[in-house]
């Protein structure tokens, strides 16, 4: 789950780590009245749950008034990698003489939290990563142990030279570890970190990811949740026990496992046609979820043939062949539906099927063709 | 042969009077599987069928001399388990929950590296050795003994691989699901070090999915240290960025983890790559040379 900057570096100075003043703002007046309070100049910064804002245009500095509104009018209502600009963090502008990169996240490889710090900050970090990979000083943390103060110095001494701004880090950064830890982070990054014109240390950018399977322990976190529509479709299937994604393909997939779901997607692709979805009913044989799925598929108008690959283990096929009836039973459905049943009381299951119109194969490649063959005459 | 689990493993279940548990109990037993009891804390002197239920690892243990546990509990409960099993000294931890906490893991790995524990999982299928013992939640029908090590991060694509492989008379020495999670026990190195020692395997398939970098990883050690022939699938070369499909584990991000570059890391060390499942058993015969 991610969330916006001004959400994390709410939590960021919740444990004292020091951030810009700033004001959350949905309107140009909105802007216009914080910049007031706060003093010009200002820096506006358009609010959505993509990287890349600054270089799209959804970040501007205004030393006026003129300059403000006008960076508002831009920055609100504008497209940045298809979300839509709906708020925007007016912030203080900060002169700073040096920015840095420091970022919490969890290395698969080592499997443990590691700790990432540069002296390149205020550019993308991917980008310092496959650039200048020397540039990004790694720090493996002992989860037992956490990161102790001593790493902290060490860290700390790899970006800075004066004692009072390695201490000032170091502190800072066991604050951030800590509420990595405690809120069940996935990421958490300032970038950048800059010393401001008076010395000291400041956030001037936040990001925050955070791991679903920790949410049921994090409510706090789970408020800060702001889903999009197509998000809120795809967390509306997870409390079914779906997993679902939306794609702009017109084969609509209905598929039990996360690894078979992706593969017939892909084997879709190689035939020549687009899937519409992802989506994995998972493992329970319960023809409920058969019904919701295909409402899922159904509700989205550039489906024109739908295609179940089902491979039964403890899924067993006659109860989703059992599901596939009923959700024709309830349902209108007015586009073809080719269905592969495999593994578990498969004879079972196609036998269920033989009082249907539906069309059956043995393989997901023929699935695929026949599927893409069928929405090809639908209209 | 075969690696991790043949007919001489002594396994436990923990979370044997849940609903997965003690389904998936029975179904190992019937398997062949040696399951000599189960873990279900104030059930101790119950069973399960005629699997005796113990209070705590330690006490299943001592009782049977259990050396493998497979684990059932909800994602809450299931990174205890983990370490429960492995401070009872149990060899090898199979853990099937889906949904428990990353940073659950990552607190886990340290003990468990430390009591030498072997860890498999969270959220996979589990492992089986055909013909000796399954552990896990597989069908065991689709599986044949013979000679083929497969490993795989998904569930219902390794049956689908298996499927190829056996009906087209390649049967498997052990296959082994890894699990869809960012941080999980064994993985692709270990196992193709096990393989590649593994007197009864000839051949490997691996199967990988978008995300990570392990594949690349295991690209790199097939082409320093894996002597027998292996090939692979990736799955997900469709999927789009910054999307999870459906595995924690499974998503491209910010252009890192795609398809492209695994196959790539592959072809460059000498793996062919599948682009379709059925693909596999033709690549495996050309490599075995039958």
């Amino acid at each position: 789950m991610k969330i916006h900057e001004y959400q994390a570096k709410q939590i960021f100075a919740d444990y004292e780590i020091p951030v810009s003043d700033e004001i959350l703002c949905h309107s140009v007046k909105d802007v216009e009245k914080a910049a007031e309070k706060l003093g010009l100049p200002v820096v506006v910064k358009a609010q959505v749950l993509a990287g890349g804002r600054g270089k799209a245009g959804g970040v501007k500095l205004a030393k006026t008034k003129e300059e403000l509104v006008n960076a508002a009018n831009q920055i609100l209502g504008m497209d940045i990698k298809g979300y839509t600009v709906e708020k925007v963090l007016t912030a203080k502008a900060i002169s700073f003489t040096d920015e840095f990169y420091v970022g919490l996240t969890i290395d698969r490889n080592t499997k443990s939290v590691v700790f990432m710090a540069s002296s390149e900050g205020g550019v993308e970090i991917e980008e310092v990563a496959k650039d200048n990979p020397d540039a990004i000083h790694k720090f493996v943390i002992d989860a037992e142990i956490g990161l102790m103060p001593f790493q902290a110095r060490q860290i700390a001494f790899k970006l800075f030279d004066d004692i009072k701004l390695v201490r000032q880090g170091a502190d800072l950064f066991e604050k951030l570890y800590r509420l990595f830890i405690d809120t069940d982070a996935s990421l958490a990054e300032i970038n950048p970190l800059v010393i401001t014109a008076e010395g000291n240390l400041m956030a001037l950018d936040g990001k925050m990811n955070f791991d679903d399977n920790a949410l049921f322990r994090q409510p706090e976190v789970l408020e800060m949740r702001e889903p999009t529509e197509d998000e809120k479709t795809e967390i509306e299937a997870k409390e079914k026990g779906l997993s679902f994604i939306k794609l702009d393909g017109n084969i609509g997939c209905m598929v039990n496992g996360a690894g078979l779901a992706m593969a017939t997607m892909d084997i879709i692709k190689i035939y020549g046609g687009e899937p519409a979805n992802f989506l994995d009913i998972g493992g329970s044989s319960n023809p409920q979820k058969v019904i919701d799925a295909m409402n899922l598929l159904l509700a989205d108008k550039n489906v024109k043939a739908v295609m179940i690959n089902i491979f039964g283990g403890i899924t067993r096929c006659d109860d989703v062949a059992k599901g596939i009836i009923s959700a024709l039973e309830q349902m209108d459905v007015k586009i073809p539906i080719v269905v592969r049943l495999s593994g578990t009381n498969a004879a079972e299951g196609l036998e269920i099927l033989k009082k249907t119109n539906l069309v059956t194969v043995a393989s997901m490649g023929e699935a695929a063709e026949k599927a893409i063959e069928m929405a090809g005459q639908t209209v | 042969m075969s690696i991790l689990i043949n007919s001489d493993t002594r396994l436990i279940v923990q979370g044997i009077t849940g609903r997965d548990g003690s389904f998936h109990a029975q179904k190992m037993k019937e398997y062949g599987t040696n399951v000599v009891g189960g873990v279900s804390p104030g059930k101790a002197g119950q069973k399960v069928g005629d699997i005796p239920v113990f209070n705590t690892v330690k006490d299943a243990v001592a009782a049977t001399k259990a050396n493998a546990t497979i684990i059932f509990v909800p994602p809450k409960f299931a990174a205890d388990a983990v370490y429960e099993a492995s401070e009872a000294g149990v060899e090898l931890v199979i853990t099937i929950t889906e949904g428990v906490p990353t940073l659950d893991m990552v607190k886990l790995m340290p003990y468990l590296k430390k009591n030498g524990t072997k860890v498999i999982g969270p959220n996979c299928p589990g492992l089986v050795t055909p013909g000796e013992a399954l552990a896990g939640i597989l069908p065991g029908n689709i599986f044949k003994k013979g000679n083929v090590g497969l490993m795989s991060r998904s569930g219902t694509l390794t049956y689908e691989m298996v499927n190829q492989l056996t009906t087209n008379g390649l049967g498997q020495s052990t296959c082994v699901g890894i699990g869809g999670d960012p941080v999980a026990g064994l993985y692709y190195e270990e196992l193709l070090e096990m393989f590649e020692n593994d007197p009864q395997t000839d051949a490997i398939v691996l199967i990988g999915e978008i995300g990570g970098d392990a594949e690349e990883r295991a690209a790199k050690y097939i082409k320093e240290k894996v002597t027998k022939p292996v090939v692979a699938f990736i799955a997900g070369q469709t999927a789009p960025p910054g999307k999870r499909m459906g595995h924690a584990g499974a998503i491209i991000s910010s252009g890192s983890g795609t398809a492209a570059e695994k196959i790539k890391a592959f072809e460059e060390a000498g793996v062919p790559v599948a682009k379709k499942p059925t693909e596999i058993p033709v690549l495996i015969k050309e490599r075995l040379g039958k």
